[in-house]
């Protein structure tokens, strides 16, 4: 398995075995990202953190990941404050950055941007997020929590809740969850179903998959990953009100649950998770939100060819 | 007798069986004037033959290469691609549908990067011939209606 050079532009650029593989990196990686070891791996590297969209969790775990291995982060948060604000095109801007870095990671509001970044650099691109596009990083980071906390992702009944329909990252995760044979159920209301192209890809891919209106019952569900509704969707804010309030997960919901079902949230949430659902030993968002950090550090080690 | 409705070449390409009413078009796609504004180009729209009405264009002293010729299949679908030398025909060729599809299609999604002005042309990825099932690189969206995106 090479990775050395590689881009990681979505999820499906990889092969069940190299997910597997770039998992075990950051299981390995876990005493760095916590701090517990010392690691100077990727000392001499510089990496170009290019956020042309606002986000906290992508880009600090992503530096963070880089500095823990020794390497060093340059880059902007606000592009308010570089040419692009000028009309520069992002074809350029890339190859300006990659000029000065060994790894770039970049978010952008344009969906295929970090496609197109990948044909103009020659160092390896890796997608923080491409508008509506793909999230590779978080579908990976998704992966090894569920690992992380089940012992396997194989083997559980996954519910994915809420807004199915537009966001393409959950997409991304039902198609990697297949690709584990993961079956699921898809909780949203009909306005916010999963599209019936990813329904049928899953099903092909072999796995069992339910549609449910209601979130009601969660007897047999090991792992629960809930996305946020937006508001932008709903014409009527009363109607969001209504529809938002029915898939809020609290105690009472959690009461029929399984002992073990774990919840877990890309975040940021509005009130998807009521505050009290924290203190259970269900909350597994913010540790997911931790896993972004060796997952990351995987990514940039292997990319890099530092790590085999 | 050899159906000729436009006068007869020496040596050339004559591209054959185009849907009616897209010649323009197809040398638009192929971009022959661009290239050298000085070719000999002439066109036959609406003409019937054996098979129903057709477009017809014939180019003088260039024998085009098929492999770019295939460029215009999503246009022109049934086109065939005769090379002329002497008069006679010496090769012909139906056009198939390439693995790429490059600077044809525009991407149907308003968000897609190549709807901007980057510097890249829209291309996609042909999933399958038949039926025609195209994907943007880009954004990877699948045109619904592939003809209203032909640019
Ligand atoms: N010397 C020439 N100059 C101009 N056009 C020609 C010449 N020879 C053939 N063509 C044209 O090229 C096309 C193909 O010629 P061909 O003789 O193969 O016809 P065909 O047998 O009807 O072929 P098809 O089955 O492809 O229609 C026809 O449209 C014909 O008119
Ligand atoms: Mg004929
Ligand atoms: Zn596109």
């Amino acid at each position: 398995m090479n990775f050395r050079g590689r881009d990681v532009v979505s999820i499906r650029d990889f092969t069940k075995e190299e997910i597997l593989h770039i998992l075990d990196v950051a299981e390995e990686m876990l005493p760095i990202a916590q701090g517990k070891k010392k690691s100077d791996l990727l000392h001499g590297y510089i990496m170009a953190s290019l956020f042309f969209e606002p986000s906290t969790r992508t880009r600090l775990s992503f530096e963070t990941a880089m500095k823990r291995l020794g390497g060093e982060v340059i880059g902007f948060a606000i592009p308010t404050t570089t040419s692009i604000q000028k009309g520069e095109s992002l074809a350029d801007t890339i190859r300006t950055a990659e000029s000065y870095c060994d790894v770039i990671v970049m978010r952008h509001p344009m969906e295929g941007s970090a496609r197109m970044a990948a044909e103009f650099a020659e160092v390896p691109i890796i997608n923080g997020g491409d508008g509506a596009g793909h999230h590779p990083t978080q579908c990976l980071l998704d992966l090894f929590t569920i690992r992380k906390e089940k012992g396997s992702i194989e083997g559980n009944k996954i519910a994915l809740l809420g807004d199915l329909k537009y966001g393409r990252t959950v997409h991304s995760l039902a198609y990697a969850l297949a690709l584990f044979k993961v079956d699921m159920v898809f909780i949203a209301p009909p306005e916010l179903q999963m599209p019936k192209e990813v329904v049928e890809e899953c099903k092909e891919m072999g796995v069992k998959i339910e549609m449910k209106n209601n979130l009601d019952e969660l007897e047999d569900i090991d792992v629960l990953y809930v996305t946020r509704i937006q508001k932008e969707r709903f014409p009527d804010p009363e109607e969001y009100k209504k529809v938002a309030g029915s898939y809020r997960v609290d105690l009472k919901l959690l009461e029929k649950a399984k002992d073990d079902l774990i919840i877990m949230h890309p975040l940021p949430r509005v009130d998807e998770i009521a505050p009290e659902v924290d203190r259970t030993k269900h909350a597994a968002y913010f540790r997911q939100t931790f896993n972004g950090v060796p997952v990351r550090m995987a990514l940039l080690a292997l990319v890099l060819g530092e790590i085999e | 007798m050899k159906e000729l409705k436009v006068q007869p070449i020496k040596d050339g390409t004559v591209i054959d069986h185009i849907t009616p009413g897209n010649a323009l078009k197809v040398l638009k796609i192929l971009g022959l004037l661009e290239k050298q504004p000085d070719s000999i180009i002439s066109i036959a729209m609406n003409v019937v033959g054996k098979r129903g009405k057709k477009d017809i264009v014939k180019i003088e002293n260039r024998e085009l290469d098929p492999e770019e010729v295939n460029k215009i299949a999503l246009i022109a679908p049934n086109a065939t691609i005769n090379i002329i030398r002497n008069y006679e025909v010496v090769e012909k060729r139906k056009v198939t549908i390439p693995d790429e599809i490059i600077g044809i299609v525009k991407c149907a999604n308003p968000n897609c990067i190549s709807n901007t002005n980057e510097p890249i042309q829209p291309k996609f990825i042909v999933k399958s011939r038949n039926p025609l099932k195209i994907k943007c690189f880009y954004c990877d969206r699948e045109p619904e209606d592939i003809s209203s995106q032909i640019i």
